[in-house]
Parts: structure tokens; C-alpha cells; sequence
């Protein structure tokens, strides 16, 4: 004969529950880690001799920015707002113009032959500038290469980069590099 | 006589809470899902700069935070209102950096070493000097994987 069992009393379960509950609400923080990630380049070996990169003049794209936080990019003073369209007609080269980078056809696995562009943007700063310049600048270039990547993407496979699987954003990023280059720092005292 | 139920002397059921635990329990759960543990005390004040092509960091438990900015006000009096940069719990030289990264490294299993981001968590104003400092210290101990904490622009 199974006696019922007594209820277990459950009242006071909503004070456990807000205990744990404030216990969280004090020990933890919201913040998501949001940012843009770099890749620095290794340090040059200090016993090798320091051979000179060769790179065409034509497929550099210097971006510089000074104590007063002003740019300048290839050949002229602009505003920020400006240089996302500057790095796209760099990275691009639609008319295939004689000072704008040279294109390698390479073959990118899954894709087939594409032209490759050579150019790389490097950025060079100095000590003075603020960092939130930097960062400015160093997103309008990122913004750059995600809008041409997602050009590319919606040519070749009809959808936005972000929406594509795996295997095919790789294809995309072999096909558009994201060559932005931290400079060495230069002594700006000159 | 009919009969007709007096509403005005009876009392109000009392309002059921035999949902309440459920319902903190929801928001309790939220909490724990959706935040992750406090690591340091920040002993500086940063307001991150914008961006809007900002990436999620995708593996949190393998980063290493750096901190720039101006002290808390708390602790100006001690070390002034220029820009230092703070590491764990205390505020520390460029110099420092090397045994800060191998210490974080040291933590990570041997498989996660390559994945270690290092998360420059700077304030808009600081200036680049401290910076660039940063960056070569952090390329001579060969971290080379780097995020530039920012907030998300529309």
C-alpha cells in the first residue's frame, strides 16, 4: 500500500532562484568582444641581411596619417569619408590603368583561373596620431575589401559574402586578398 | 430567495506564485547564457573607438586582454593622467609585456597556443606612440594574432 508522499514545499524556491540570479547579475559583464583582427607581421631576423622586398611602385598604395590626424593617400590629401572609393579603384583597377596595380592569374582551388590583384595598402602612422583616426582609417580599407569581396561573391555565386558557406567565402578571400600592411614604425622626428 | 453570491465581503484569492520560480529561473538563465565572467578590474577608462566592420571574437577563452587609457580617478593621484597601460590587475610598462604573453601562453593547452588572440582593448584618445610600442613588443614575442577592440557603428 504506497503512502502518498508529503509535497516537498517548493515556496521557497523563487528566493533560491533570485539569489543565484543577482549572484550572476553581479560577477558577470555583457561586453561582446567586437573588433578588427590583424595579423602582425614576424619580427625581421636581426642576423639576416635585410634583403629589399622588390615591390613595383605601381602596386603599393601608401596611406598615411600624421600628428594632426590628416591623411593622405597615394598622392593627395583626403578626407577619410574619401579613401574607401580610393582603395577600391586601387584594389580593383577597372580600366586597367598603367599606375594602378598589376593583376596574377592564379588558380584558385574549387574556382578556376582568376586575376589575382597585386596590390597591397600599407599603412603607415606616427606617434602622434590618436587612435581613433587609426582605427577609422584602418575600417574604411577593411570596408574596401568586404565590398569587393562581396561584388565578387554576388558575380559568382549569386548571394552576399556573409551568406555563402565556408568552402566558397575561402575561394573569395583567395580571390580578393586582404593585403593591408602594418609599416614598420618610422622615426617621425625629422 | 435566490440565491445571490455577496461579492463585497469576500476577500481576493490570494495571487498564485507557484510561477515565480519559473520565471526567475527564465531570466536567471537568460543571464547565464548571454554574459560571461568578469576577469579584471578596470583601472582604466576606455571609450573603445567605432567601427562598423568589427568581426566577434570567436574563441574568448583564448584571448589576452591589453588595456590603454588614462587611470580611473581613484588612481590619479598615484600615476597621473597619461595614458598606461594596465595588464591583469595592475598597471605595467611595455617592458612587461613579454612576461604577460608568455604567462597567458603558459595557461593555454599546448593544441590552443596558435589560436591566442591578443586584444588591444585602447581608448580612442590614446595616442599611436603607445601603441606602435605595443605592436613591436608583441611582434618580437611573436604574438602576431591581434584584435583592435572597437564598438559597432551603424
Amino acid at each position: 500500500m504506497a503512502r502518498p508522499t508529503p509535497e516537498v514545499n517548493a515556496g521557497s524556491m523563487a528566493d533560491i532562484a533570485f539569489l543565484l540570479l543577482i549572484f550572476f547579475l553581479m560577477v558577470t559583464t555583457m561586453d561582446t568582444e567586437t573588433g578588427l583582427q590583424r595579423r602582425l607581421p614576424p619580427m625581421p631576423d636581426q642576423n639576416q641581411k635585410q634583403e629589399d622586398v622588390k615591390i613595383n611602385k605601381r602596386n603599393i598604395l601608401v596611406v598615411r596619417l600624421n600628428d594632426y590626424d590628416a591623411l593622405f593617400a597615394g598622392n593627395e590629401i583626403m578626407d577619410v569619408s574619401q579613401l574607401k572609393n580610393k582603395a577600391i579603384e586601387f584594389l580593383t583597377n577597372p580600366g586597367n590603368a598603367d599606375n594602378l596595380p598589376e593583376r596574377e592569374s592564379k588558380t584558385i582551388e574549387g574556382f578556376g583561373n582568376y586575376p589575382v590583384s597585386k596590390g597591397v595598402i600599407s599603412l603607415q602612422n606616427t606617434r602622434g596620431t590618436s587612435y581613433k583616426a587609426y582605427i577609422s582609417v584602418q575600417n574604411e580599407l577593411v570596408r574596401a575589401v568586404n565590398d569587393i569581396r562581396d561584388d565578387f561573391a554576388r558575380q559568382n555565386f549569386g548571394k552576399a559574402y556573409a551568406s555563402l558557406d565556408e568552402e566558397k567565402q575561402a575561394i573569395v578571400r583567395d580571390a580578393i586578398p586582404q593585403n593591408i600592411s602594418e609599416a614598420e614604425p618610422k622615426d617621425t622626428k625629422k | 430567495m435566490a440565491k445571490f453570491s455577496k461579492k463585497g465581503d469576500k476577500t481576493p484569492p490570494a495571487m498564485s506564485t507557484a510561477s515565480l520560480p519559473d520565471i526567475v529561473f527564465m531570466i536567471l538563465f537568460f543571464f547565464m547564457v548571454s554574459t560571461t565572467m568578469r576577469q579584471t578590474d578596470k583601472l582604466v577608462n576606455i571609450r573603445m573607438p567605432e567601427a562598423s566592420e568589427v568581426a566577434k571574437l570567436e574563441r574568448k577563452d583564448l584571448a589576452a586582454y591589453i588595456y590603454i587609457g588614462t587611470p580611473i580617478l581613484s588612481k590619479q593621484t598615484q600615476y597621473g593622467t597619461d595614458a598606461r597601460i594596465q595588464l591583469n590587475d595592475s598597471f605595467k610598462t611595455v617592458d612587461d609585456i613579454r612576461d604577460f604573453i608568455a604567462a597567458e601562453r603558459e595557461a593555454l593547452s599546448e593544441a590552443d597556443r596558435q589560436f591566442m588572440t591578443v586584444s588591444i582593448k585602447a581608448d580612442e584618445n590614446v595616442r599611436m606612440g603607445i601603441i606602435t610600442d605595443i605592436k613591436q613588443e608583441l611582434r618580437r614575442t611573436s604574438a602576431l594574432k591581434i584584435m583592435y577592440n572597437a564598438r559597432k557603428s551603424e
